[in-house]
């Protein structure tokens, strides 16, 4: 997901010379197949979701999304992105500082355990803080006495969220700041600027677009976690349930248009994301 | 070299003391618990609900449908990279662009949909009905889901090596007499071979775990149509928290052994990409 992007052009092919490319019926096979590939798996379902949302209506669309539940959802959605991206942009650049610009022993296993969520089933994730927390978990006598609910509450889907999206910012920090080395830093340190100095007239607008980057794609899966928040949720309407859950829970009710009304909403959001990182991608490219 | 850089830039303590620190907190501390809660179990509990039929039937959907999940898209992620790096056709940079659409889409939004294209009277079930073969509710309706989730990561992993292939490369082979299949076969492949292999890695780990876009599509029928992050949720449903804690860890083990296995093929990889 990190670190694979491509974010420049490479040789252009010409694709001229036959002795290097494939005959023209080829090609156009190839041609054909992936796009059948990709309308089939890509552009049908992003049709799909449109066609379905608006099937009763503009009206009944506007109704749908506008409905209190949902809106408590949106702002359930925003409030935890609000919290959850901050806190893993912090970690990002910190984890990404001490990485890319220090030599220590056991570098590898810290990356190793960066990378752990990445591996994890976002079940598990929600998983674990019930186990810590829940009312039968390690934590729950405790906390139920004084009151404190962080299961089937916003803490619990804070937390949940933030496990998820932990490698994000520093994924794609840590190769870029590697790649910059240090000297500029250690120039500015000579010329007698502060630490935080370095930093912030330094560091960050070496690594604004990385970091942007980075924060794209933390946003939009915290938006859209849905296996890990699931877990820790309980479900409950109007309260803890983010916009991926209320699709569920519209759509398990047989409430197929406003469903996919809501559902609507988060492919909007997906498909601005994809449209910030393209454009990130081009812009970053042209330096 | 080393004391000299930590003695000029200034930080590092504050920042690994962070890092550490939250890593702990959120990820190492909490997912240790797990394991500990499991223990609290007794070997042979553990055994016995990791090895009961319907576990097992779970497990071995999970890793069925995510294997060949993996493996489609694994020749398809190679067919889509090959034509967006190699091909100019209309639209191609907002083909390039939807790749990455699954890892932005939510997957119950994924999963809705998928239901409702595959579902008898869906766009495509519809036809695929016809000739007698259902998807939905089905474990092929798994594999179609995480086809989906996992299209991303091969073309992503395979498109850059790609694109940074030198031509001298296939002109030297067809110089040298090799038709396009040969070359595409014995000199093009081994230096793409890596890139998919890795790619397959983060493919199958990610559809081993997959949650969110399946439980609408696959229909959740014990034994038949039920994967292991599901059982899990049921079992928690349950109040069965060890029980749940011992289906994880089977999988966390397994999912451990694959970053493993992926953090090699980076490292292997990326020695083929120096190297050239």
């Amino acid at each position: 997901m990190s670190g694979y992007e491509n974010r420049g052009p490479g040789p252009e092919r010409s694709g001229k010379s036959s002795a290097i490319s494939e005959p023209p019926y080829i090609r156009g096979l190839l041609l054909a197949v992936a796009l059948t590939f990709m309308g089939i798996f890509l552009i049908m379902p992003l049709t799909a979701i449109f066609l379905q949302a608006f099937e009763k209506g503009i009206m009944a669309y506007v109704t749908a999304i506008s409905e209190s539940e949902t809106l408590a959802a949106v702002r359930l959605t925003l409030l935890t992105a609000a919290i959850v991206v901050p806190l893993n942009v912090l970690f990002g650049v910190c984890a990404a500082w001490a990485i890319a610009k220090f030599q220590f022993f056991g570098k590898n296993v810290l990356i190793t355990f960066i990378d752990l969520p990445f591996a994890v089933s976002p079940v598990i994730a929600g998983l674990i803080f019930v186990i810590i927390f829940g009312l039968h978990g390690l934590m729950g006598p405790w906390l139920s006495s004084h009151n404190i609910r962080i299961i089937f509450a916003v803490p619990g889907i804070v937390l949940a969220t933030i496990f998820i999206t932990v490698p994000f910012v520093a994924r794609e920090l840590i190769p870029l700041m590697q790649e910059q080395g240090s000297e500029e830093e250690e120039a500015a340190l000579v010329l007698g600027a502060g630490g935080w100095k370095t930093f912030f007239k330094v560091t960050l607008p070496n690594i604004k677009w990385g970091l942007m980057y980075g924060v794209i794609l933390c946003s939009a899966r915290t938006i859209g976690e849905f296996g890990a928040v699931s877990v820790v949720s309980g479900h409950i309407r109007g309260k803890t349930l983010t916009l991926p859950l209320q699709v569920e829970i519209l759509y398990n009710e047989y409430n197929f248009s406003a469903a996919f009304a809501v559902a609507s909403l988060l492919t909007l959001m997906a498909l601005a994301a994809l449209a910030a990182k393209n454009f990130i991608e081009w812009k970053s490219g042209c330096y | 070299m080393n004391k000299i850089k930590r003695g000029v830039l200034p930080g590092f303590g504050f920042t690994m003391g962070c890092t550490m620190l939250y890593l702990s907190l959120i990820i190492l501390i909490p997912l240790s618990t797990i394991f500990f809660r499991a223990s609290g179990y007794g070997w042979a509990q553990f055994w016995e609900t990791v090895t009961s039929p319907r576990v097992v039937a779970s497990y071995k959907l999970s890793f069925g449908a995510a294997l060949a999940a993996a493996g489609i898209n694994s020749f398809f992620g190679l067919l889509v990279a090959w034509v967006l790096v190699r091909y100019r056709f209309p639209l191609r940079k907002v083909i390039d662009g939807l790749v990455d659409l699954p890892f932005a889409l939510p997957t119950s939004v994924a999963g809705i949909v998928l239901t409702t294209m595959y579902a008898e009277n869906g766009w495509i079930g519809r036809y695929l009905g016809e000739v007698g073969i259902k998807v939905a509710f089905t474990p092929l309706g798994i594999i179609m889901a995480l086809v989906f989730i996992g299209l991303p990561f091969v073309v992503r992993t395979v498109q850059p090596v790609l694109q940074y292939l030198e031509p001298e490369l296939e002109e030297t082979a067809a110089i040298l007499g090799a038709n396009r299949k040969q070359t595409f076969i014995k000199v093009l492949l081994p230096g793409l071979l890596p890139a998919i292999t890795t790619g397959f890695a983060m493919a199958f780990a990610r559809g081993l775990g997959e949650y969110g876009s399946v439980v609408f599509i696959s229909g959740n029928m014990p034994m038949r149509t039920e994967v292991a992050p599901l059982l899990i949720i049921t079992k928690l449903e349950q109040f069965d928290l060890p029980g749940a804690a011992a289906i994880a860890c089977v999988m966390l083990v397994a999912s451990f052994v694959f970053l493993l296995i992926i953090n090699f093929l980076q490292w292997w990889s990326g020695r083929y990409q120096r190297a050239v």
